[in-house]
């Protein structure tokens, strides 16, 4: 990989030359610097402006089969000895844990560069006076949608980050990003005093590729328009849609439960399941790094292993759990990776409207509202808002109520998937239809 | 030992410190702390040197700041060093240490804001900062105030020994003994894990009205969790214990009491079952079962909301919301708990806030901007996460004071109904004011009696009406004894809630039909 972070690259080999000085086995040295900016407007007026650099780096320790990580944000080399003195001595206090390595080198001697544009050159370019246009066009945009708006903020963002990862077996690795945001909230009052509220959002790794037209303002509007009257319903069983930006409430708290730190510490459902199936037919969910501007492409992952494609359920069977290299040697197991980076379904042909339109009777989940899982045994419970439907139109908005269930059960009523992945989120979800689902209410 | 203060801190913190990089303007200058005056009232000035600013430097920042037309502006310095030890099979294998330094420049114009930070506190990168957070205003430069007067702050929680000086190997044998006792306890425990985290804080905070405050502000945790087998089924629980305190609040009978706690209630799970899903009457035991509180009224009652519009509590100012033996107040003062501060983020004192009073609705919850437009004193609200953030309002210790029942007749004027026990998090939409907690465990109510564990439901339901339900106080109130951390606008702060045994007489429960 060719490196740009010439100095950070150079504090990098410095401080592991200091640390193998005190005796270190390896270490591993993340450094990281980011630039926010961003510009919000309420009322007509800017609200909040903020701007700021950060910057940070993690020292990974190993000595006598020993381990601890450390952050500063004080990166003077004077600070740094000293760091790496009190990094070492604390180390060695701890207990022998002899799981604890460095990656092997096989792990990434097989990372190829590719360009995955997740970097916009144009950044450079955006002027302050852009970013208040940006941001006061979406707050003007939502406050005159509706004489019903009470309260609306419009807010841009953007965000430039580089990383560099350099360990003592030879991984070297560097990773310059950028993202734009826009968002949009409002707050609504109806003809009873009642309010209600909308948001809308977008976040691209491309400048051009945000949407400028305020278009969120409208939607995040309408959102709060279409929930005047919301009401909770009766308990019962009903069948059940997931509008795609929500649906990682479900599939990502499934995916928590594949982690080697849960399978290795008896605490996920689906231990010993590889290879089992343990969701409806229909469901493939594949992690792809090299997404062009995806926003979770990478090349390689935490710990430094290079990122591959992979598939982690195929048609309702489990085909890969996500096992770093510590949990990986504890399990016995080869490593997979411990995080995921785009996860993409094998999505359906019909759109969201289509899904719904389509549904006899049955609630659209288009909010959650608090609610937990226990990942050890599948249990979960979560407020829910959304839509009853009826004959397949939306006859209510409802609120105040409660889905309950196990996941093992709910994976395999999982009966469509909707066209639609939510494209502004690593986890590139669809709307997902349940049906037979326990909701409470009246 | 008696406990020291926050000036000796600031000694043995430079001396001492044993785990962690001593920051730099220590080593430049190693004799300014040792030459400080052994005055332990007077330490605005230790705080200075900690920083290395002096008040001729913070006055040309805020120059800078307020070149543009600011007409209010603060200065957040920021230093905190935090330590995790975490155990795992057997072994206390993992460690962590974070070292985070700077200071946060904000500018007001009324109540819009500009906000920058810096991590390097060198007089040219505080006014670079100060020139970026300006830019929230365009007009004459506002002014600066020409002298400081020190804010003394309260001292809600002294401590014996400052956690930098406590060295790691005083720590292992803490969270070793917890995971021993929980195998110990019950022989389908198959996994434990334990962890000890803390952190300090030091800050110093100057306004562009002369204001100066500073504190120190420790914080710890510690937590146990254990996965139990019992024929085949898994389950886990934990309990962890937390407060601003030091070291020695952490004996072996805590140990005993958390471990038997977690132990408890996880070998309890394997009876639990799920209650019919619907309306009904939810007890909810004393203490950490006051997150209903903080997530049923106290967001809502935080100003910036409500001088927005946006909350359901907007327009309930000086009403009934609920029955007269209820009262819930908002309270930085209280001894060691989470949510205490000795003077807020904004140099304001910190207080005992009545949010309801036998029933009515009293005050908000207010920082700096809020309490200008309402033209109220601060009630000593303004919080942030970091030097990295604006302050806001954000709640401290949010509890019900005690009521005139007894626990045992609220349980036994139900007929059916779930007593909530122990909780995972909460959430709320400050709009139309539904909120909703997740019980982790808690029992049936069947015929006034309590019968068969339940767990894993969630309980939704609406702020005002819900309150207006709390049918029954009793007269055993508790703090949460865990850590709590809210968030809010993407920041979190650390909080407590506390609550006697209560009836809310019907609330949707997440269940089976």
């Amino acid at each position: 990989m060719r490196i740009t972070l010439l100095d950070e690259l150079d504090l990098a080999h410095w401080v592991t030359v200091n640390a193998k000085r005190e005796g270190v086995k390896d270490v591993a040295v993340d450094i990281s610097k980011s630039r926010e900016v961003s510009v919000s407007f309420r009322d007509g007026k800017m609200d909040e402006l903020k701007e700021s650099t950060r910057k940070s780096m993690t020292l990974g320790i190993y000595v006598d089969n020993k381990y601890s990580s450390h952050t500063t944000n004080d990166m003077r080399r004077d600070s740094v000895i000293e760091f790496i003195k009190k990094a070492v001595a604390m180390t060695k206090y701890l207990g022998e844990d002899k799981y604890r390595q460095l990656p092997d080198p096989k792990y990434f001697q097989d990372m190829e560069y590719q360009d995955l544009q997740i970097r916009d050159v144009s950044y450079e370019t955006i002027q302050s006076n852009q970013r208040v246009e940006l941001a006061r066009t979406l707050e003007e945009g939502g406050r005159q949608r509706s004489d019903k708006v009470i309260s609306c903020t419009g807010e841009y963002g953007d965000n430039f980050t580089e990383s560099l990862k350099v360990t003592t077996n030879g991984f070297v690795g560097e990773k310059i990003s950028t993202s734009f945001y826009a968002y949009c909230d409002a707050s609504i009052k109806d003809d009873q005093g009642n309010i209600v509220e909308g948001s809308d959002n977008t976040n691209m790794r491309h400048f051009e590729d945000l949407d400028n037209s305020g278009k969120i303002s409208h939607t995040a509007v309408d959102r709060a328009l279409r929930k005047i009257g919301q009401k909770k319903i009766a308990s019962g069983v009903y069948d059940m849609i997931v509008i795609n930006r929500r649906a990682s409430r479900i599939l990502g708290t499934v995916l928590r439960s594949l982690s080697g730190r849960s399978l290795q510490q008896k605490n996920s459902f689906l231990i010993d399941m590889l290879d089992n199936k343990i969701a409806s037919d229909i469901l493939t969910i594949v992690d792809d790094p090299f997404i062009p501007r995806g926003i979770g492409s990478r090349l390689y992952d935490r710990e430094g292993m290079a990122a591959h494609k992979r598939s982690i359920i195929e048609n309702g069977v489990l085909k890969s759990y996500l096992i770093d290299s510590y949990y990986g040697r504890k399990l016995g197991m080869e490593p997979t990776g411990g995080g995921t980076s785009n996860l993409i379904l094998n999505y359906g042909e019909k759109s969201l409207d289509e899904m719904v339109a389509e549904m006899k009777r049955g609630i659209l989940v288009t909010g959650f509202l608090g609610g937990s899982s226990n990942e050890t045994t599948g249990d979960f419970s979560y407020g829910v808002n959304g839509f009853l439907i009826e004959d397949g139109k939306a006859i209510q908005p409802i609120n105040e109520m409660n889905i309950s269930g196990n996941f093992k059960d709910l994976l395999n009523r999982l009966t469509e998937i909707g066209n639609d992945p939510h494209l502004i989120s690593s986890q590139r979800f669809a709307s997902l239809k349940f049906e037979d689902v326990q909701f409470s209410g009246l | 030992m008696t406990e020291i203060t926050r000036r000796k801190f600031l000694k043995t913190g430079a001396k001492g410190a044993v785990l962690i990089s001593v920051p730099y303007f220590f080593r430049l200058n190693p004799m300014a702390v040792l030459a400080a005056p052994e005055d332990d009232l007077m330490s605005v000035s230790d705080y200075f040197q900690h920083f290395g600013v002096n008040g001729a430097i913070i006055r040309e920042v805020m120059e800078t700041a307020l070149s543009r037309g600011g007409n209010y502006c603060d200065l957040f310095f920021q230093h905190s060093i935090n330590t995790y030890i975490g155990l795992e099979d057997d072994v206390v294998s993992r460690a962590s240490t974070s070292v985070d330094f700077g200071v946060g420049i904000r500018v007001l114009k009324d109540d819009q804001t500009g906000y920058s930070f810096t991590e390097e506190i060198t007089p040219e990168a505080m006014k670079l900062a100060a020139r970026t957070a300006a830019n929230i205003a365009s007009g004459p430069a506002g002014t600066t105030a020409t002298q400081f007067s020190a804010r003394i702050p309260a001292d809600y929680y002294p401590i014996r020994t400052s956690w930098e000086s406590v060295e790691i190997d005083k720590r292992i044998p803490l969270i070793q003994k917890a995971g021993e006792l929980a195998q110990s306890k019950d022989s389908r425990i198959v996994k434990t894990r334990a962890y000890l985290s803390d952190g300090v804080s030091y800050m110093l905070l100057a306004t562009s009205e002369g204001v100066v405050s500073y504190d120190y502000q420790p914080m710890m945790r510690i937590s146990i969790s254990c996965t139990a087998e019992q024929n085949g089924k898994r389950e886990n629980g934990s309990h962890n214990l937390s407060g601003r305190r030091g070291i020695e609040f952490i004996t072996d009978d805590k140990i005993e009491y958390m471990t038997q706690k977690a132990v408890d209630q996880t070998v309890g799970l394997f009876d639990a079952v799920k209650p019919e899903a619907g309306e009904m009457p939810v007890v909810l035991a004393a203490g950490s079962s006051g997150i209903l509180l903080h997530e049923a009224i106290g967001h809502g009652m935080e100003a910036d909301f409500n001088r927005k519009g946006t909350s359901i509590f907007a327009d309930k100012m000086g009403k009934k919301v609920a029955e007269n033996f209820v009262s819930i107040v908002d309270d930085g003062t209280n001894q060691h708990m989470r949510g205490s501060i000795n003077i807020d983020d904004e140099g304001n004192e910190s207080q005992k806030t009545v949010l309801v009073e036998n029933g009515i609705l009293r005050s908000y919850l207010h920082d700096q901007i809020s309490s200008r437009y309402y033209k109220v004193k601060p009630t000593g609200n303004g919080r942030r996460q970091s030097f990295r953030h604006q302050p806001l309002p954000r709640m401290r210790n949010t509890y019900m004071l005690p009521g005139p029942y007894k626990k045992e007749e609220i349980i036994a004027s139900v007929k059916k109904g779930i007593f909530a026990e122990t909780f995972a998090g909460g959430q709320v939409n400050i709009g139309p004011g539904d909120f909703s907690f997740y019980v982790k465990t808690g029992f049936l109510i069947e015929e006034g009696k309590v019968t068969r564990p339940v767990k894993d439901i969630n309980i939704i339901g609406n702020g005002p009406e819900v309150l207006g339900r709390i049918s029954m106080v009793a007269d055993d109130f508790k703090f949460a004894e865990g850590g709590w951390t809210c968030g809010k606008s993407g920041q979190r702060v650390p909080v407590s809630v506390g609550l006697p045994s209560v009836l809310v007489s019907s609330i949707t429960v997440g269940g089976v039909n």
